[in-house]
């Protein structure tokens, strides 16, 4: 058989390998971004991984156990977020912050995250950047 | 001084402009004169930039506050290494320490070839000044670093800034942003030579010859970088991770898979004049790679958990990767046949074809980390929704891709060039395969189930042992031959071919790192709410609280635990997590409490206090196996990286025959 037929068929055999597992990863971990207001309109809510943003309410956050509560408003619209991941939370994560829960819309109308993401609005410029450099980052997804 | 400054700058960008024309005008018309004056011009720049970035070091010590930049990211409080280190730790600071570098490494390049390739550097400098000028651009306008508050326009005075984030005061953290722009500058060297070549169709591959040390030294700055980041993130943000797969960690991530495919194709294309389309396609796509990770993490277009500032920059990168990519593709597609292949593949069983594989995953491996960076932008743009991919997505395409370039690293540097016999590969690989197998058997008897572990720790033994053979058939032969002992044998060997030889302790160095990686799949965690006395475990570690400890001073409010460490009844170590909010930011930062060890991290995170009325402390407890072996194995890349950079006692030999065209195409370009 030809030598390049061969690499080729080898090749192809890689690949497509790769393509699978990327299109079984992408399937099984894609995150939907939502607004507050989004999530209270959205049919089917409760069956996909969701990623929500907003600032946590001051005074809302409630530590129970290995819980953490709170409440996420967005331009006057409030979800109550029950934190039930095993990662500690980011140092950032406090009153007035901007924060990303992921996870999932409960049925008790909660949303039930698994990691929170979080940064603080600082003094003269929104954010103090650092090139290439985890800043606030403060998650560990151990589902993998 | 901030208008000396703005004008330093402003003049460094008229001379990037006037030694673009100079180069390409002296080179058209055939003036040399032009083209000295376009090279005195980048050595112009470099004072220029200089005295810009000492002004602004200089506002950064002294505190001079009326500088915007100054009052973001410096303050009275902080040490003076610190302040020092303000330099990049904001946007306009960063930009600023990008183009100083460019142009530090322009002037090198200017220097180094002041009397070579005199008809390819008008080109080089060219490229080189088209970068230099861009990003003066960007500092001269959109993001002037000595832009001044607004005092006396209603902000009357400001006593004293903002500070340095407290996460990043921290050591790795002030060398890690220098390494990665040392790395990512660093590629447009051999992309400028890549091009300069191209363009004036030099015969053969002196871009490649002349910039090797480059490219070898910007990879080894580019590793630092990334792992000193990794470091940091295990050190001090206390979730015990040293890796995310953020955005801004795949974008450094991203030009050092491509520079990693690149220093291995370039050696096809030395020995066998194979794969140049495609060395030039790498180098290209390294270079707008480095450009494209400065534009991710400075543009926010995708949302990351990095915090960067949101500016109208953007625009300006897209239409400069829009242009330079496009230039790129002409010439390339222009000039395909001056980068005919010189040979062919001849067997699947062959060193080519090793190298071949190991190209096409890394490029996988690129390519996946792309798609996922930019999946939030695709998505929104193909369906209206927003979607991003997580973490085990990455991990799912590029554990087998990490685990099948491991395999490679062991068979590639063992295996013959153009064909392998069925016999050679048995002499090769015999010993190597059984104690990888054997290594897999003994922990499989162990009660080890995982399988990417058992894989994992297979192929890390048989890639070490493909590598220690190496240095023991080359040494013992030395040492036959001189009668040195075989560890001096050993230097002696390494010292006549560093590249080799140095390339696999680099090998091995990914091995040690391997280790480290394969040992997260054995990670435990635990989270206990305690008082003063209570007990609890964590693997074979027992912990006791013996004390709760908090207090306050001028900079920072704390809260410690004692926790004493015992394995089976004995005491081993006394850890103390903490927990510090600092005053002025307002901010908390965990001090987490490490009991470093070769088998395993004892990693201790104070998380807070419960504050449902019982005030229990949490403590978030980890141990994680071998992870300190990713470390060492850091340790042993900047060593293996180092002793290739040495020149070889030996002058290389080529395996190609042609000597003589070897001579000639030397002579034609240093006319």
């Amino acid at each position: 058989m030809n030598t390049y037929l061969k690499f080729g068929l080898l090749m192809s055999l890689i690949i497509g390998t790769l393509v699978w597992l990327a299109i079984g990863g992408v399937s099984e971990t894609k995150t939907y971004y939502k607004t507050v207001a989004e999530l209270e309109t959205m049919k089917d809510a409760t069956s996909k991984r969701l990623r929500v943003a907003g600032d946590v309410e001051p005074g809302s956050i409630v530590r129970k156990g290995q819980t953490v509560e709170f409440v996420l408003t967005q331009e006057s619209k409030k979800l109550r977020v029950v934190y039930e991941g095993s990662d500690p939370l980011p140092d950032t994560f406090r009153d007035r912050a901007q924060a990303v829960a992921d996870g999932r819309l409960g049925t008790d109308g909660r949303f039930h995250a698994t990691r929170i993401q979080a940064k603080c609005a600082s003094k003269y410029e929104a954010k103090p950047g650092q090139q290439g450099a985890p800043v606030y980052s403060n998650q560990a997804d151990r589902r993998s | 001084m901030e208008n000396l400054g703005s004008l330093a700058i402003l003049l460094a960008l008229c001379l990037s402009g006037y030694a673009i024309l100079a180069s390409l005008v002296g080179k058209w018309r055939d003036k040399p004169l032009l083209v000295l004056s376009a090279e005195r011009a980048v050595y112009g720049i470099w004072a220029l930039l200089t005295i810009a970035s000492g002004i602004l070091v200089y506002s950064l010590i002294t505190g001079d506050f009326r500088l915007a930049y100054v009052a973001g990211h410096s303050n009275r409080a902080m040490p003076v290494f610190f302040k020092f280190a303000a330099w990049w730790g904001g946007m306009e600071g960063s930009l600023l320490l990008w183009a100083w570098i460019l142009s530090s490494y322009s002037a090198l390049v200017v220097f180094t070839n002041r009397f070579r390739f005199r008809d390819m550097m008008p080109y080089v400098v060219a490229i080189l000044m088209a970068v230099q000028c861009f990003f003066l651009l960007l500092i001269s306008f959109p993001e002037n670093p000595f832009q001044v508050l607004a005092v006396g326009k209603g902000i009357t005075e400001v006593p004293d800034g903002n500070g340095l984030n407290p996460l990043l005061q921290y050591w790795a953290m002030v060398i890690h942003p220098p390494m990665l722009y040392l790395g990512y500058v660093g590629f447009v060297v051999p992309f400028a030579f890549a091009m300069g070549s191209l363009i004036t169709r030099q015969p053969g591959d002196a871009w490649i010859h002349t910039t090797r040390r480059w490219t070898i030294l910007t990879w080894g700055f580019q590793s630092a970088g990334i792992l000193l980041g990794a470091g940091w993130a295990y050190a001090v943000l206390g979730w015990g991770g040293y890796w995310g797969w953020d955005p801004v960690e795949n974008a450094s991530l991203l030009p050092w898979i491509t520079a990693t495919a690149f220093l291995h194709s370039v050696m096809m294309q030395e020995k066998k004049g194979m794969m140049k389309v495609w060395n030039m396609v790498l180098i290209s796509a390294t270079f707008f790679l480095c450009i494209f990770g400065t534009f991710l993490t400075r543009s926010g277009i995708v949302g990351s958990v990095h915090a960067f500032a949101q500016s109208p920059i953007g625009k300006y990168f897209v239409a400069f990767l829009a242009i330079g990519i496009a230039a790129t593709i002409y010439l390339i597609l222009d000039r395909l046949d001056y980068l005919k292949s010189e040979a062919h593949l001849e067997s699947v069983l062959s060193r080519e074809s090793s190298f071949l594989f190991n190209n096409l995953i890394l490029l996988a491996s690129c390519f996946a980390v792309l798609w996922g960076t930019i999946f939030p932008v695709i998505s929104e743009a193909v369906t209206g929704e927003k979607i991003s991919v997580d973490a085990p997505f990455y991990n799912r395409v590029n554990v087998p891709i990490g685990l099948f370039l491991l395999f490679l690293t062991g068979v590639g540097p063992l295996i013959a060039w153009r064909r392998s016999s069925i016999e050679s590969l048995k002499k090769a690989f015999l010993w190597p395969s059984l104690l990888g197998l054997s290594v897999m058997a003994a922990l499989l008897i162990a009660g080890v189930r995982h399988f990417y572990a058992l894989m994992s720790f297979g192929l890390c033994a048989f890639v070490l042992a493909t590598i220690l053979m190496e240095f023991w058939k080359g040494s013992r032969a030395i040492a036959a031959k001189t009668g040195q002992n075989l560890l001096l044998a050993a230097v002696e060997l390494t010292h006549r071919n560093t590249r080799r030889y140095g390339g696999y302790i680099v090998h091995m160095a990914i091995v040690f790192m391997f280790i480290g990686f394969t040992g997260s799949a054995f990670n435990l965690d635990s989270t206990n709410e305690v008082r003063v006395g209570d007990k609890f475990s964590i693997g074979r570690y027992e912990l006791k609280v013996r004390d709760l400890l908090d207090g306050d001073n001028d900079n920072y409010a704390w809260r410690r635990a004692v926790i004493d460490v015992y394995i089976g009844g004995r005491q081993v170590a006394t850890l103390n997590p903490e927990q510090r909010v600092y005053k002025a930011s307002r901010q908390s930062t965990s001090e987490v409490s490490i009991r470093r060890r070769l088998n395993e991290d004892l990693y201790l995170n104070f998380a807070g206090v419960t504050n449902d009325g019982r005030n229990l402390a949490i403590i978030q407890s980890y141990v994680f196996p071998l992870v300190s072996w990713i470390w060492i194995g850091f340790v042993t890349l900047l060593f293996g990286t180092a002793i290739c950079l040495i020149p070889s006692k030996v002058k290389m030999q080529y395996a190609r025959t042609e000597v003589v065209g070897y001579v000639e195409r030397h002579a034609a370009v240093t006319k």
